[in-house]
């Protein structure tokens, strides 16, 4: 009794006196900028999201070697909240009001970044998000260097439509069962109305988290075909993808009676599937691996190297996606904002990000727009290669301007094109 | 009063109370910010997630330590206390939402026009409050009926619970089920009137919890102190012998899962406005294994035990998470490993065990089920 | 993408002219033509020019005779052509031919680079192709052309497959070429012969043949019918339907097929649970990681194939499942020895252990591996499938799968009956205590039976290998319904397990197809949930004094 009394009395206190000593590392060096990645490296996303860690990692790595951010050395802190939605949410203050980051790199799923918002929105923190992702939210701390649907996925069935990509006349809408294939399929069956294509004409089918038997749903698009030439258009999420391309590519489904296109399949999405059966299916990105051009040329091999020296499990075949390419842009934004603002106060470097411009890898100049916290972005559509990687059968002209309020959706009109609660400088 | 605890206990409780219901507001509220006293908001609502894990666990010592039922699905009642406080936090947003409707913003997207039919009356918290305690409790007595009745025991029960929160899971993962989805429901403002994120709301909602924790301590004590209590220990070790007896198990079981589930609600209405989400994923059985950790590593059958242990790894999740992102995995992993195999009794086994006896390692029956 | 002017792309319009010109060619192609040079301007054109023109070219191409022609344009399809700067290359390995002239180059310029060609092209080329192969004197060729140009059938092609028709001996060859008539013949003025093809397809069992007739009873924005007869549109219905039934016929055989498919499946993850369980009364939560780890060492095993012996990739799957089952047999007994057998008689403390462990090693293998899935390429046998019926495919991965599973459980039936350890294992699985009296060494027959059950579950992660991802989270998705077919099933008797497995497999997916993916797999957690109750011991139970578990 004696015992156990004394240890509940001190434990608990001294528990927590040990972990804010820790947290309060004093701060007496030099010149150095903290910054948080807030990216899953444990449980279901962590094969999308350990990526991005790294890339980050490497861009601070890169800034760094040139001198730092206005001459301050970045100090990455990086933290695992495990795939898990309300420890986003716990991660995120932890970064924002213990460890007192000026900016946070991360989040991958909707849900992670809509668990994050309230905090970063409460504590006027600075969010800067890299995936494609489905519009419908614009808010003043966050940066969306990630596609939204009318830079992926209008294009992307346009392509679908035209004679180039094989005249589809119906459309089967696939995709995993939440916000994000379901409000691009609704935004794309709005587009496909405003084009034409009938009711009878599109099928929209939901799958869960995790599935991996699509022996049915392969049946099923088989026999929607039978009705007319037919595109799928996959909003399926990363690794589901895996089965129902194997079971394309064994039915015999070839991209010449049907294309599919997806948009959450890019090379690391590939790098676990035999693609030799899945030549000439399709995939919307504003980046490809295999653009050529000097500034992806250098990113490659920058990538490549770093892989390399770290020793990552990726090196033996280093492979650079669009999300990557995001969080390159947005990193070097960023930079270029804190510099231009000569300050990492959030509202000064938030006004600062306006009209930054920054040569992508992508071969294009990408700009963050004025007002809306997105960035102008080219649009590529690519085919599947035997080899994995994506051959551009399409490309936009120039960079494409992002409407995160789709026009598709009723009431969107009366939206604003910038966020609530803007400061101005 | 002192059949509950003896006066040291009392003490240590009373001590409990004082730093939760003192020192934390005024550490929080009233020290300034720039103060090496103040504390942050970010420990106010760690802790107040980590007292709601707290309830948790010991609802789960009730069904468990003390009955004997191992329930790897009690993370679903949990949920749903959750989502019956969600709902009314997504209607108290009023049409502050994205799509400024009087919906929720993940119905306005999904087309629909008019709230479903168990959205009924969502708006009224004393409704919320209702659903909270119905709707575990109504869902466990069901289940647990049907589940005593058939003598369903032990490993078979466990799975069953698991299948039950994994098949919950799956309904409200669809977005038709009308609870958000994936993105559960997020984006809360206000709840009775006072807004959701402000400091002194916050540190409302933590002293709430603490009193629930101490309330859920006390009554669990009360009743294994009773001779309800002795029943349950006698069906946990031996429920063949105490049906003989003349005793209808059924009975006892019933009404001590029902009471957990109930628990477990009210600590998931808490937890949600503290977090601010709540997505299906909570139901997930891996929650629910961790619940069953927690009250392992703290200690069955002691009360007291799970929430330390609630603590202990909850605060550890959050530190490795931070301080150790690669590897926390495997940290966790072993603890979990070396508590079942060196402290079956938990880390409240350290303590209690007299002095100069090591806890015996491999222990069988006794301590089995 | 902006829209471009005339979108809709009417066959028609690019056809008439195009492929009046293959029938040309394919008269052409059959005299011999000397080898001259091919246009170059054609070859710039259809390499480098504008996609519209594309089309154009290729018919040209054909027209024109020229074997090296055919040569080009199936070295297009296959993707073997190159540039380098304005000269066209068919590369072959290490060499490449020049596609204009024939001559060889040799060795490979340095700048290639790959020529792009979208499904559109694609779609070109094959017809383009198939037309060229037609004449050919291979059986097997012309089939595949026959089939190809099914898929892309227009009306000027009308002469050209009646002429082949003429010509062909072949029963296969004559059935295809046969329907593809039959559905040209749907636009001839000549009512007699409409009605002909639409009794010739109504015959038929192919989706695209239903296609076709129900082309004929659209009606266009002024509200007429495409096809303006009356006793037509009847014969054509009727022919739907017709055709419909049979593609119902099609549809139940594929479901049949899916429902056995995943059964196998559920088995092969089960089995090895339900030894561990059910003989043992170990619940071992890690149960998922040891598929995975199955997995993995399959995945290993295939990349030392590919980098030592590529020549024989397609034997790795043989080695893999020796190697997968004793890698999961060891980390299995590894994990008897050092931690498990101190927690028997406590069923739920090796739950909460084992699910410790399955953390460990899920990190561990995410620390050796990477986050990432790893890519397991399908040995060449087990790409593709048979066509059964026209709307049915089954794919050879499945069926392999399915024998493996039923010789596994073959082997672990013959194993447990005919051999001492079998023998053992029942006995210390029905009476501990006396078992060990009569001289059974129980403590070392634990250990092998959960190496058993481990390496079985090793085998299951080799076959889930090829039909899915290989990652780290690879067991969590099975282990919930490993527990529902073990706990179904009932303990102590293999035949449970595999009653359940096939049950479930079917249950879900005969579900899936009324009312899609998610509410089938809750509708069956709910029936076990269900059915528990009533028969709390499962499906089959051994008799006597069952121990409480």
């Amino acid at each position: 009794m004696n015992r156990r009394c004394f240890f509940k009395n001190t434990l608990a206190p001294a528990f927590a006196a040990v972990l804010s000593l820790i947290s309060f590392q004093a701060m007496a060096d030099e010149k150095v900028v903290k910054v948080g990645v807030l990216h899953s490296l444990s449980g279901t996303m962590a094969i999308s999201e350990t990526v991005l860690k790294d890339t980050a990692l490497m861009t601070f790595d890169e800034i760094n070697a040139k001198g730092g951010v206005m001459g301050y050395k970045i100090e990455p802190v990086v933290v695992d909240p495990a795939s898990n939605w309300p420890l986003f949410a716990e991660k995120a203050r932890q970064l924002l009001t213990q460890d007192k980051v000026a900016v946070v790199f991360g989040c991958w799923t909707s849900v992670s970044r809509k668990s994050v918002l309230p905090v970063f929105e409460e504590l006027n923190g600075l969010l800067f998000y890299p995936v494609q992702y489905e519009g419908e939210e614009l808010s003043k701390n966050v940066f969306y260097t990630g596609a939204a649907p009318n830079q992926q996925a209008i294009p992307a069935v346009e392509y679908l439509m035209s004679k180039e990509g094989g005249g589809a006349k119906r459309f089967f809408l696939l995709g995993t069962d939440y916000v994000y294939p379901r409000t691009t399929n609704k935004i794309l069956r709005a587009f496909l109305h405003a084009k034409g294509v009938a009711d009878k004409d599109i099928a929209e089918v939901y799958t869960p988290f995790g599935h991996t038997d699509y022996q049915t749903i392969v049946g099923n698009i088989k026999e929607f075909a039978a009705g007319g030439k037919t595109a799928v258009i996959s909003t399926i999420n990363g690794d589901s993808n895996v089965p129902f391309y194997k079971e394309l590519g064994n039915q015999g489904l070839k991209a010449t009676d049907v294309p599919v296109v997806a948009f959450s399949v890019g090379e690391e999405e590939l790098r676990g599937v035999d693609t030799k059966p899945l030549v000439g299916h399709l995939a919307a990105w504003n980046y490809f691996m295999s653009l050529k051009n000097p500034t992806n040329d250098a990113f490659k091999k920058e990538w490549a190297a770093y892989a390399k020296a770290k020793n990552l499990s990726s090196a033996s075949k280093p492979l650079t996606d669009d999300p990557m390419e995001a969080t390159y842009i947005g990193i070097h934004m960023w930079k270029q904002a804190v510099e231009k603002a000569k300050s990492f106060d959030t509202d000064k470097v938030i006004a600062a990000m306006a009209g930054q411009q920054f040569k992508a890898p992508s071969g294009f100049v990408a700009e963050m727009d004025m007002k809306n916290h997105h960035l102008h972005k080219p649009v590529f559509v690519g085919e599947i290669k035997a080899d994995g990687q994506f051959t551009v059968v399409w490309k936009s002209k120039g960079p494409v301007k992002a409407q995160p309020w789709s026009p598709f959706i009723p009431g969107n009109d009366k939206k604003k094109d910038e966020p609530e609660g803007k400061t101005k400088l | 009063m002192t059949r509950l605890y003896g006066y040291r206990g009392w003490c240590v409780i009373g001590l409990f109370a004082t730093v939760l219901f003192v020192v934390f507001p005024v550490t929080n509220l009233a020290v300034p910010e720039a103060s090496p006293f103040h504390l942050s908001e970010f420990w106010v609502t760690l802790i107040g997630k980590i007292m709601c894990y707290a309830i948790v666990a010991v609802a789960m010592d009730l069904i468990w330590g003390y009955a004997g039922i191992l329930s790897l699905g009690h993370g679903l009642f949990f949920a749903l206390g959750g989502y019956a406080m969600g709902m009314h936090l997504m209607r108290e947003i009023g049409s502050e939402g994205q799509y400024r409707s009087n919906l929720p913003d993940f119905m306005v997207f999904l087309d629909w026009k008019a709230l479903p039919w168990h959205w009924w009356n969502s708006e009224h918290f004393w409704w919320a409050a209702l659903l909270v305690v119905l709707v575990p409790g109504l869902l466990a007595l069901v289940f647990g009926y049907f589940a005593f009745r058939s003598r369903i025991r032990g490993v078979y029960f466990s799975i069953i619970t698991q299948a039950l929160t994994f098949a919950a899971m799956l309904l409200f993962f669809r977005n038709e089920t009308g609870f958000g989805g994936n993105n559960g429901f997020t984006d809360f403002k206000r709840i009775l009137g006072f807004t959701v994120y402000t400091p002194q709301t916050r540190m409302a909602l933590f002293a709430i919890t603490g009193a629930a924790l101490i309330g859920t301590l006390l009554l669990g004590r009360y009743l294994v102190t009773s001779k309800f209590g002795r029943v349950l220990e006698a069906v946990r070790d031996s429920e063949q012998r105490i049906m003989f007896c003349g005793y209808n198990t059924l009975h006892y079981k019933l009404f001590i899962w029902t009471l957990s589930a109930v628990l477990c609600g009210i600590a998931g209405a808490l937890y949600v406005p503290q977090v601010g989400i709540i997505n299906p994923s909570e139901m997930s059985p891996a929650n629910s294994i961790e619940i069953a950790i927690w009250v392992a590593v703290g200690g069955r059958g002691t009360l007291i035990g799970p929430i330390l242990g609630a603590g202990l790894v909850n605060g550890a999740k959050s530190f490795f998470t931070q301080a150790f992102p690669e590897y926390w995995l495997y940290v966790l992993g072993l603890l979990f490993i070396l508590v079942t195999l060196f402290l079956p009794r938990g880390v409240m086994g350290l303590f209690s065990a007299p002095a100069g006896e090591k806890p015996r390692r491999w222990s069988l029956k006794k301590a089995a089920s | 993408m902006r829209a471009r002017r005339g979108m809709t792309p009417a066959r028609g319009a690019r056809s008439i002219r195009a492929l009046l010109i293959i029938v040309l060619g394919v008269l052409l192609s059959v005299a011999a033509r000397p080898a001259a040079a091919l246009d170059a301007a054609l070859v710039d054109t259809l390499i480098f020019g504008e996609s519209d023109d594309k089309p154009a070219v290729v018919d040209a191409l054909v027209q024109s005779g020229d074997p090296k022609a055919q040569r080009l344009l199936e070295a297009l399809s296959n993707g073997s052509v190159q540039t380098s700067g304005k000269r066209v290359l068919i590369v072959n390995g290490d060499s490449a031919i020049d596609a204009v002239s024939g001559e060889t180059v040799s060795p490979l310029p340095a700048d290639l680079e790959d020529v792009v060609v979208n499904n559109r092209l694609r779609l070109e080329l094959g017809t383009a192709v198939a037309a060229l192969k037609l004449g050919s004197l291979d059986r097997d060729a012309r089939l595949a052309a026959a089939k190809e140009l099914a898929d892309g059938a227009d009306q000027s092609m009308l002469p050209l497959v009646k002429r082949a028709l003429e010509k062909e001996s072949d029963a296969a060859v004559r059935r295809v070429l046969e329907r593809i008539e039959a559905s040209l013949d749907l636009k001839a003025t000549d009512k007699d012969v409409r009605l002909a093809a639409v009794r010739r397809l109504g015959e038929s069992s192919d989706a695209s043949a239903k296609t076709l007739l129900l082309g004929l009873l659209e009606r266009n924005a002024a509200g007429e019918y495409a096809e303006p007869d009356e006793e037509v549109r009847r014969l054509a219905q009727q022919g739907v339907r017709a055709v419909d039934s049979r593609l119902a016929w099609g549809e139940r055989v594929g479901l049949l097929f899916a429902g056995i498919s995943l059964g196998s499946i559920l088995l092969l993850a089960a089995l090895g649970l339900a030894i561990t369980y059910g003989l043992m009364g170990v619940i071992n939560m890690a149960h998922g990681e040891l598929i995975m780890i199955g997995a993995y060492a399959t995945y290993v095993v295939q990349s030392v194939f590919k980098a030592r012996f590529p020549g024989h990739f397609d034997a790795y799957l043989v080695l893999a499942v020796p190697v997968a089952f004793i890698v999961s047999a060891c980390v299995g007994m590894i994990l008897e020895r050092a931690v498990i057998r101190f927690l028997y008689g406590g069923p739920l403390e090796t739950l909460l252990a084992t699910w410790g462990i399955s953390l460990t090693l899920i990190q561990g293998v995410r620390t050796l591996f990477g986050a990432q899935n790893v890519q397991v390429e399908n040995p060449s046998f087990m790409s593709g499938g048979i066509q059964l019926m026209s709307n049915v495919v089954l794919p050879w991965n499945r069926i392999v799968i399915i024998f493996f599973a039923l010789a596994v459980l073959a082997g672990m039936g013959l194993l447990l009956s005919r051999t001492r350890l079998g023998l053992f294992v029942r006995g210390v699985t029905q009476n501990r205590a006396m078992a060990a009296c009569v001289g059974v060494p129980t403590r070392r027959v634990d250990t092998w039976a959960f190496g058993l059950g481990s390496g079985i579950a090793g085998l299951a992660g080799c076959a889930l290998s090829q039909i899915g991802n290989v990652g780290p989270e690879l067991g969590q998705s099975y282990i919930v319904d490993s527990f529902m077919v073990v706990v179904l099933g009932g303990v102590g008797q293999l035949a449970g397990t595999v009653y359940a497995a096939i049950g479930l497999g079917f249950g879900n997916k005969i579900l899936e197809s009324w009312s899609g993916a998610v509410l089938a797999k809750i509708a069956v957690l709910i029936f076990i949930i269900v059915f528990i109750q009533k028969r709390p011991q499962g499906l089959f139970a051994l008799k006597g004094r069952a121990v409480d578990a």
